[in-house]
């Protein structure tokens, strides 16, 4: 295929996207403006633009952005230490992933916001229980693509790098660690997502701060003009994390 | 023979896979002894799981034999020689995540070679396999027998004394095979290497060698050893000789008788299981 070719189909389709995106706002518009539903359970999109224009001049959201972000790096920096670890550990022999990968992939498939009530009773309301959960939920993918990514490096690989004379640090670093590698970031990747994900939602029910938990309460408060606002704040934060994220792993795939 | 001149002495290795009685248990080489001659290309040829490939690792120290002893100038092997032994695999044991040029170099940053050097050397052994213009592709980008050259660029770097080639032509295709196998014989003939050669070509094994060992069917052992009499570097109008084709034919006599008892072997153990 041409190249303007492919570029004319990248245009038509981010177009119909667009359109996608704009029809659904559109909807949104005549439902509140034509069709009749409540302003409360439903504000409309200029009055939840104002309100979002209000809570980015106020600065009122930094706090609870603080928190979250900082919930979501311990718990990634948590998960990444043991998921890290332990996946490599385990790779290291047959054995041991023929006993902890099946284990690890079943316990991982357990919806693990059934942990959080447990994690609340430990940890309390505030950012231990949100930490421990992001952390929990985030560990699997990463241990388990660190065994996959570590446990199916090619023999011939580590073969012709021992008959060079590769020393255990040489064959970690220079054989090991890049075969490995793109396997490992993407479940790194994926980890940093659920445990964004898992960290908004439990703040959303049970929490003292954060941006989940701004959320909650708004809508308690039935001011949901503004909370649908930091709802678009929310998303376009987490579309702005993956957009790294998703970088960063092209980037390291790419080398 | 005087001791200086044999490289690699083989005495009595035997190897088995797995214990007597596995399902798996495989004997793979049988109380095998052979002398390699220094500078010269030996070529081990023998039917499929005859233990030739076996015996190329345990030489190179990549394997320890059952039993029976294997020495590289006149000391025992324990373990890879790195400055003594270079591989080349049959195929895919370039880095994928490394350009030509890296690969060749990381073979030497084992062996604390300096930066430099490895610079000068990679760029010379590439340049001998004909791979100058591909230095910064990766090995995917290449074709298979490239990447074989690649292969040999970076055991040649090393400049070890001796080299040990495993089936290196093997997944590539007759015409490739026999470019290649000119070249090598071409890029040999100055290098002054004691070189193994594992192959199944009989063809290849005649153009190449200076002696052919012929295995037997499993459990394998050098059932016959022949003299390839002509210079080096082989010419290619070498193979059109009557030559060529007596010791084709009289290694093909040897090898037939060897290669019905392995395929019939195979087929009782695929009946059995």
């Amino acid at each position: 295929m041409s190249a303007p070719r492919k570029q004319h189909e990248k245009l038509l389709s981010r177009g119909l996207q667009f359109s996608f995106l704009l029809a659904l706002l559109l909807v949104w518009y005549l439902a509140t403006a034509r069709w009749g539903v409540s302003r409360i359970l439903l504000p409309a999109p200029a009055t939840v633009w104002r309100e979002l224009d209000d809570v980015l001049r106020s600065g009122e959201f930094l706090p609870h952005l603080r928190v979250t972000l900082i919930e979501l790096a311990s718990a990634f920096a948590i998960a990444c230490t043991f998921g890290l670890g332990s996946g490599y550990l385990i790779s290291r022999t047959r054995y041991a992933m023929a006993v902890f990968e099946p284990l690890l992939a079943s316990i991982y498939s357990v919806p693990m916001i059934l942990l959080l009530p447990l994690y609340v009773l430990f940890f309390g309301l505030g950012s231990g229980s949100k930490i421990a959960l992001g952390a929990t939920v985030s560990f699997f993918p990463i241990v388990l693509s660190t065994i996959a990514g570590f446990g199916s490096v090619e023999r011939i690989f580590v073969t012709s790098a021992r008959s060079m004379g590769a020393s255990n640090a040489q064959m970690f670093r220079y054989v090991l660690l890049p075969a490995a590698l793109p396997v490992v970031v993407t479940g790194l990747r994926m980890g940093f997502t659920i445990a964004l994900l898992a960290i908004l939602g439990s703040e959303t029910i049970a929490s003292f701060a954060g941006l989940g938990h701004k959320i909650a309460q708004l809508a308690e408060a039935m001011e949901t003009a503004r909370m649908f606002a930091y709802i678009a704040f929310a998303v376009a934060i987490v579309a702005i994390l993956n957009i790294i994220t998703t970088a960063l792993e092209r980037r390291v795939k790419l080398q | 023979m005087a001791k200086s001149d044999v490289a690699v002495r083989i005495r009595d290795v035997s190897h088995q896979f797995g214990e007597p009685g596995d399902a798996r248990f495989v004997q793979a080489l049988q109380r095998t002894s052979l002398d390699i001659r220094r500078g010269e290309l030996i070529c081990l040829i023998g039917p499929s799981g005859c233990g030739k490939s076996t015996l190329l690792n345990i030489i190179g120290g990549l394997l320890a034999p059952t039993t029976g002893t294997i020495e590289v100038d006149a000391k025992p092997v324990r373990g890879p020689l790195p400055h003594d032994i270079a591989f080349v695999f049959q195929e895919n044991a370039l880095f994928p995540w490394c350009t030509v040029k890296e690969n060749v170099m990381l073979g030497m940053r084992f062996q604390g070679v300096s930066r430099t050097e490895q610079e000068k050397r990679a760029r010379d052994a590439l340049a001998a396999v004909g791979l100058n213009d591909f230095m910064a592709h990766h090995p995917a980008q290449l074709s298979g027998g490239m990447r074989q050259r690649a292969a040999l660029a970076r055991a040649l770097s090393l400049q070890t004394d001796i080299l040990l080639m495993d089936e290196p032509f093997g997944a590539l295709d007759e015409q490739t095979r026999i470019v290649l196998g000119e070249d090598l014989s071409v890029l040999l003939a100055r290098a002054a290497k004691t070189i193994v050669f594992v192959t199944h070509s009989l063809g290849e094994a005649v153009f190449l060698a200076d002696r052919v060992a012929v295995f037997s069917a499993r459990p394998g052992m050098v059932k016959a050893s022949i003299d390839i009499d002509e210079p080096h570097p082989r010419k290619p109008s070498f193979v059109t000789t009557e030559k060529f084709s007596d010791l084709r034919n009289k290694l093909y006599g040897l090898l037939h008788d060897e290669i019905r008892k392995s395929v019939e072997s195979a087929a009782v153990t695929e009946l059995n299981a």
